[in-house]
């Protein structure tokens, strides 16, 4: 492994996407709670949908805020370290990355503006508009950059052109290609889990100080109804994304799953050790026959192991085995919190539960570590490829030096390092204060709600 | 489509929407260039409330620069980045230190406060050098060999760059000012007023600097405004003059500070400087897209691909632009000092 430009680019981009992540993972499930929240507060009246949406806001503010700016990082990232790529396929994505921008971009941070500073200058009506509006944008951006991120797993409806570069032959192709539906539905899902998980772990530990107050309580039935429901059909809909990969992308597959040799019978591999010199696992302890039955439907049939492919064809094994096997881990532990959380439920005991609140906090964080490793299998399993059996990522590097890239890669992480400590501790000190039964508006001013004056007006109540 | 070039059509609307990004994330970005000035931290808030609701929006067009450019001008994007890459990350890590200050200047405690107002003022600063680099960097043109770039890390960095970036930084001041003067009242008001007298004499400095010194970086450039190492052709010349003669007129209007003016009036001469400002440069660079190597037509996408974007921008842009103006209609006040303190 030489340390050019090549894979500081790699890691830069790696870095920088998967720090970027982290924050429209948790918003676009965020702000399609702030939109369920206000409207049943216009519905019902409840005030504690109004606590709980003047409560979340806050740290929606800040998220949002660290989205936008890494987010801004990644359309330009493609041009100063992907030249190559930009070039040759911007004719086929390019219009996707641009109606992201047009139709979900703009949206988003416009009517963020009235959500965040218009509480007392619009009236309830328009504001639970604007909240939509940022919801609805939130899932288009979504889509958007799911399409495009898509086509180049599953490339189709191109050719090449004259010049050497690619052109789109069919834009519904290119836009709704063969994984696009099943990846756009495992992400968006993936975003509400994440969500979810967050808003669990924040109301039980409210709960677990003995602060019950019924913005909590409801809080987390909220989050236990969409963790019962979206586990078990997250692990579905990713079983179909897993079916799709296997039949366009049969490496990354054979890599996810630790396949070296084409077999019928393939197993599904609880643990091993993948060693990619010796090509085999070390330590492998598998279900004989499961791995079939899952990709093919049937555990007689022959399934292509790494051995299929050339090896430097193959994606790097180790990271997306283990990459794959934390996901599906995550996921598994939400089905049994979701199942743990309805039957708590069903018996009257959801709000006394103090086990389940403990594994609920602990549980906080599994949304993002899924959705990261998910992304890491995602991505590194379409290696060598940026283009899935088309461009290689080593012919899609801009002709930058590698000492421009590592200073460069330096800054991110130092950056990131210092912005993302202040906003987990910014959101980690208003989640461990949760809601309370008197959130009090913003006064009418330009001050966003959860600022040192929204504070005072909550203390002089 | 409509008897135009699709390019050309697409040039000028990336055009147009580097414009808006100038001329709204500017004074944005010049309202953190003149934050260490302000007199207190109460002040400082001010400043802040003035923008924060629109900030976002404002750097949206930013994102639609550069991935319009991507879309529209692959071959262009590709060969402008890997050239202008130090300075466009230097412009995203500054953009990321002050877009997250917004917020945690609100919630930071003590040290962290001050931190997070150094970090504002500090990267809308950084965001506007850096921006200045870009812009210098492409106006004196990039090596290109074979549609990739094929110069040096550093070349981006030459005296011509460094008077663009200071000029950058005034120009940025000086929108920031004029959108003190109409958001804010009071002393921090009348203080806002005097910085945009002296930024106005700074600006008209620094963009006669920067114009005289364009006129050196190609000799095509010196011809198209008649100018010969010799003699000057005044029919060129005289043609173009209304623009130098303008800009003067509203430095000079800026500087003098009319009373009983509308207090957007300021803010509206400053975009107009800026207006010409980047005429001025259109009708340097014409017909260049990435100056002296490629036109539109040259590093276009395929017609197929600037189709289909032309269908979503004729009826996206006008939506887009009218509910952004219907968020500055809806904070339109000025921030309320009452208000804002209890």
């Amino acid at each position: 492994m030489e340390w050019d430009a090549l894979l500081l680019s790699r890691l830069q981009f790696a870095f920088t996407i998967g720090f970027h992540i982290i924050f429209p993972a948790f918003t676009i499930g965020l702000a399609s709670f702030l939109a369920v929240c206000e409207g049943l507060w216009l519905f019902t009246k409840k005030p504690l949908f109004k606590n709980l949406y003047l409560f979340w806001v806050k740290i929606f503010a800040i998220s949002f805020g660290m989205g936008v700016v890494s987010g801004v990082v990644m359309s330009y990232q493609f041009g100063t370290n992907w030249s190559v790529f930009s070039a040759l396929v911007g004719s086929v994505i390019g219009p996707l990355l641009a109606y992201e921008v047009l139709t979900a971009f703009f949206l988003e941070a416009s009517f963020l503006g009235i959500m965040l500073f218009g509480w007392k200058r619009v009236g309830p009506g328009l504001h639970f508009f604007s909240t939509c509006m940022v919801a609805i944008g939130t899932l288009m951006s979504a889509f958007w950059i799911l399409a495009a991120n898509s086509w180049m797993q599953t490339p189709q409806g191109w050719a090449w052109a004259e010049d050497g570069t690619m052109i789109a032959t069919s834009f519904m192709e290119v836009i709704f290609n063969p994984s696009l539906p099943s990846r756009f539905a495992h992400m968006t899902l993936a975003a509400y889990l994440t969500t979810a998980m967050v808003i669990a772990a924040v109301s039980a530990f409210a709960l677990l100080k003995n602060k019950a107050l019924p913005e909590s309580r409801t809080a987390l039935r909220m989050a236990v109804l969409m963790m019962a429901i979206v586990a078990p059909l997250q692990v579905v809909v990713g079983h179909e994304s897993g079916v799709v990969a296997h039949e366009y992308q049969p490496a990354k597959v054979a890599a996810m799953e630790g396949w070296w040799t084409t077999q019928a019978q393939q197993p599904t591999i609880l643990f091993a050790w993948p060693d990619e010199a010796a090509e085999r696992n070390h330590l492998e302890i598998g279900i004989p026959g499961l791995g079939s039955w899952v990709v093919a439907g049937s555990a007689d049939a022959e399934v292509e192991g790494l051995d299929a492919f050339a090896p430097e064809d193959r994606p790097p094994v180790w990271i997306t085995f283990w990459a794959f096997r934390i996901m599906v881990a995550m996921g598994l532990a939400m089905v049994a919190l979701g199942i743990w959380g309805a039957g708590a439920w069903a018996l009257k005991r959801i709000d006394t539960a103090r086990w389940y609140h403990r594994a609920l906090v602990v549980a906080g964080p599994s949304g993002f570590i899924a959705v990261l490793a998910g992304w890491i299998a995602a991505e590194v399993g379409r290696q060598p490829y940026v283009v899935y059996g088309v461009v290689r990522t080593a012919d899609a590097v801009s002709p930058v030096s590698a000492a421009s890239v590592a200073t460069s890669l330096m800054f991110f992480i130092v950056v990131y390092a210092i912005v993302f400590s202040a906003g987990a501790l910014y959101i980690l000190r208003l989640m461990a204060k949760g809601p309370d039964s008197h959130e009090e508006p913003p006064q009418d001013t330009n001050e966003p709600p959860g600022t040192p004056m929204g504070a005072g007006v909550q203390e002089a109540t | 489509m409509f008897g135009l070039e699709l390019s050309m059509i697409w040039a000028v609307l990336i055009a147009v929407a580097v414009f808006l990004y100038v001329a709204l994330d500017g004074f944005d970005l010049g309202v953190g260039i003149l934050f260490p000035f302000a007199k207190d931290s109460r002040e400082r808030d001010h400043m802040q409330a003035a923008i924060a609701p629109v900030w976002d929006g404002n750097e949206t067009w930013l994102v639609l620069g550069g991935g319009g450019l991507f879309a529209a001008f692959p071959k262009a994007y590709a060969a402008l980045m890997p050239a202008l890459y130090a300075p466009i990350i230097l412009m995203l890590l500054a953009l990321i230190f002050r877009g997250v200050a917004f917020e945690f200047r609100h919630h930071g405690r003590g040290r962290g406060k001050t931190f997070w107002t150094a970090a504002f003022a500090g990267g809308s600063l950084v965001a506007a050098i850096a921006q200045g680099f870009v812009l210098g960097a492409f106006i004196q043109g990039v090596n290109i060999v074979d549609g990739q770039f094929a110069g040096g890390a550093m070349d981006w960095l030459t005296p011509f760059s460094i008077l663009v970036a200071a000029s950058m930084v005034a120009g940025y001041a000086l929108l920031g000012g004029c959108w003190l003067v109409f958001k804010t009242e009071g002393e921090l008001y009348e203080r806002a007023r005097k910085w945009v007298a002296r930024l106005a004499v700074l600006t008209a400095l620094a963009m006669g600097a920067v114009s005289i010194a364009t006129l050196g970086v190609d000799p095509r450039v010196t011809a198209r405004w008649g100018f010969t190492m010799t003699s000057i052709d005044w029919g060129s010349f005289i043609k173009l003059a209304p623009l130098p003669i303008a800009a003067v007129a509203i430095c000079f209007a800026l500087w003098r500070r009319w009373k009983g003016a509308p207090h957007i009036l300021p803010y509206l001469l400053a975009v107009g400087l800026f207006l010409i400002g980047y005429l001025g440069l259109a009708v340097s660079l014409w017909p260049y897209i990435v100056p002296f190597a490629m036109t539109p037509a040259d590093a276009a996408a395929a017609d197929n691909a600037l189709e289909l974007m032309l269908w979503g921008a004729i009826p996206m842009l006008p939506i887009i632009l009218a509910y952004t103006a219907y968020v500055y209609w809806i904070f339109r006040a000025k921030v309320d000092d009452d208000a804002a303190y209890h």
